[in-house]
């Protein structure tokens, strides 16, 4: 692989697997504080597969750049500024269907995602992991979608809840779709879809499962965004000082 | 099978999943391809999940027994085609019954998927009288149901 080529490939895979490593660790932390025990098994199991997606993804980027030698160095030794992930993800859980709205926004958005990366991508290792991705992302869209319909078809106050929560995440969407010289030159190359080629589909699906749940699909435009650059929120921080904890404490330690 | 790789798959296809210790990696179908090259045999495997935390202990195992019987081997994984629950053998959805998991319906789409609510039986008392309790059971291969004839409730291994 060509130089200019290989930066571009470890940054794509970055991006990505930053998303699902920083959303991975938000949902683990329901561990053992779900709402029922259903729950209890569903969102550690979710959070496992979304860490597993990251710990492929950083293992392939080691591959490509040799600075790093692997993944938990990659996952645990960077600063902030060096994780390139979304402002969605990062933020604080909320409450069970805060959790669940920006599950079932991401998991969707990743589902298209992948659809698009099995169809074309020139990085051949990446297409076949986008195989198993899609079936995994679908999945967990499924499963946030219900949650989704049942609290906004619920009672008052469930459905309260989820216009507050549509409301809250409401400011980070416009990242999510949002195109860059970056996603241009990715998408130029045949290695990643543009963000923006993704928005259709998203939507459609999204804005038929709101109504379902009574509740009303927010407006979309680019509001807060800087995590794909390294500008984070301050939820960030004290989010990263526990997921090092164990590597800046013990470094090198493995299971 | 490639030629010369027979005491590799001898000692491999008895090595038994950690999840599901009664069920063997052949049984599951993890193991797809062992190849030679000069020094190594190469293993790929694939994983019934990404994330799946029995893999790295699956890696481990094959490559510690491999290594037993002076053979070492690197371990690869693939994703495409990616794994499917179609892949398990006759032996292996019967010895899943015994055990009180309910096996996987044939693959019918290309989706994580449910079976139809009828057409899951009771491991315990064989009824079709079933229904879904969560999305995600013990593990993420397998949902959780109830029995509602014998109130049992049991793991479906998802089809995939």
């Amino acid at each position: 692989m060509k130089s200019n080529m290989a930066d571009m490939v470890f940054e794509g895979l970055l991006r990505i697997a930053d998303d699902n490593l920083i959303l991975g660790h938000r949902t683990s932390e329901w561990c053992g504080h779900a709402p029922t025990l259903e729950e209890d098994l569903a969102l550690p199991n979710i959070a496992l597969d979304l860490i597993g997606h990251a710990q492929t993804l950083y293992c392939l980027a080691c591959e490509i750049n040799s600075r790093y030698k692997n993944e938990d160095q990659l996952a645990f030794l960077r600063l902030e500024h060096e994780y390139k992930n979304l402002l969605l993800v990062e933020q604080e859980n909320g409450d069970f269907g805060n959790t669940v709205l920006r599950l079932f926004y991401f998991s969707t958005f990743m589902k298209y995602f992948w659809e698009r990366v099995k169809i074309k991508c020139c990085f051949k290792k990446l297409k076949e992991f986008s195989e198993k991705a899609f079936l995994e992302t679908s999945y967990h869209s499924k499963y946030a979608s219900q949650w989704v319909v049942t609290l906004g078809d619920g009672t008052d106050e469930s459905n309260l809840k989820m216009s507050n929560a549509i409301a809250n995440l409401e400011p980070f969407l416009g990242e999510l779709f949002n195109n860059d010289d970056f996603t241009e030159m990715c998408s130029q190359n045949d290695f990643l879809p543009e963000p923006t080629s993704i928005f259709d589909s998203w939507k459609n699906e999204v804005k038929a499962i709101l109504q379902k749940g009574n509740l009303d699909f927010p407006d979309i435009i680019l509001k807060k965004r800087g995590g794909r650059k390294g500008e984070h929120s301050e939820a960030f921080g004290y989010l990263l000082s526990d997921l090092q904890y164990m590597q800046r404490a013990y470094p090198n330690s493995s299971w | 099978m490639e030629k010369g790789t027979e005491k590799a798959w001898d000692v491999l296809k008895d090595l038994t999943d950690p999840e599901l210790p009664f069920l063997t990696l052949d049984d599951l179908g993890v193991i797809r391809e062992i190849k030679r090259n000069d020094k190594n045999h190469v293993v790929t495997i694939a994983p019934t999940y990404i994330g799946c935390p029995a893999i790295s202990v699956i890696e481990e195992k094959i490559a510690s027994e491999l290594k037993k019987i002076g053979i070492s081997a690197i371990i690869e994984k693939s994703f495409s085609p990616p794994w499917s629950s179609d892949w398990i053998s006759e032996n292996g959805r019967k010895k899943m019954e015994e055990f009180g998991i309910s096996p996987p319906h044939p693959r019918k789409a290309d989706t994580i998927g449910d079976s139809l609510l009828k057409d899951v039986k009771c491991p315990q008392c064989k009824s079709y009288r079933t229904e879904k309790v969560s999305e995600f059971g013990s593990t993420a291969c397998k949902s959780l149901y109830r029995c509602l004839d014998c109130k049992e409730p049991f793991d479906h291994f998802k089809c995939v």
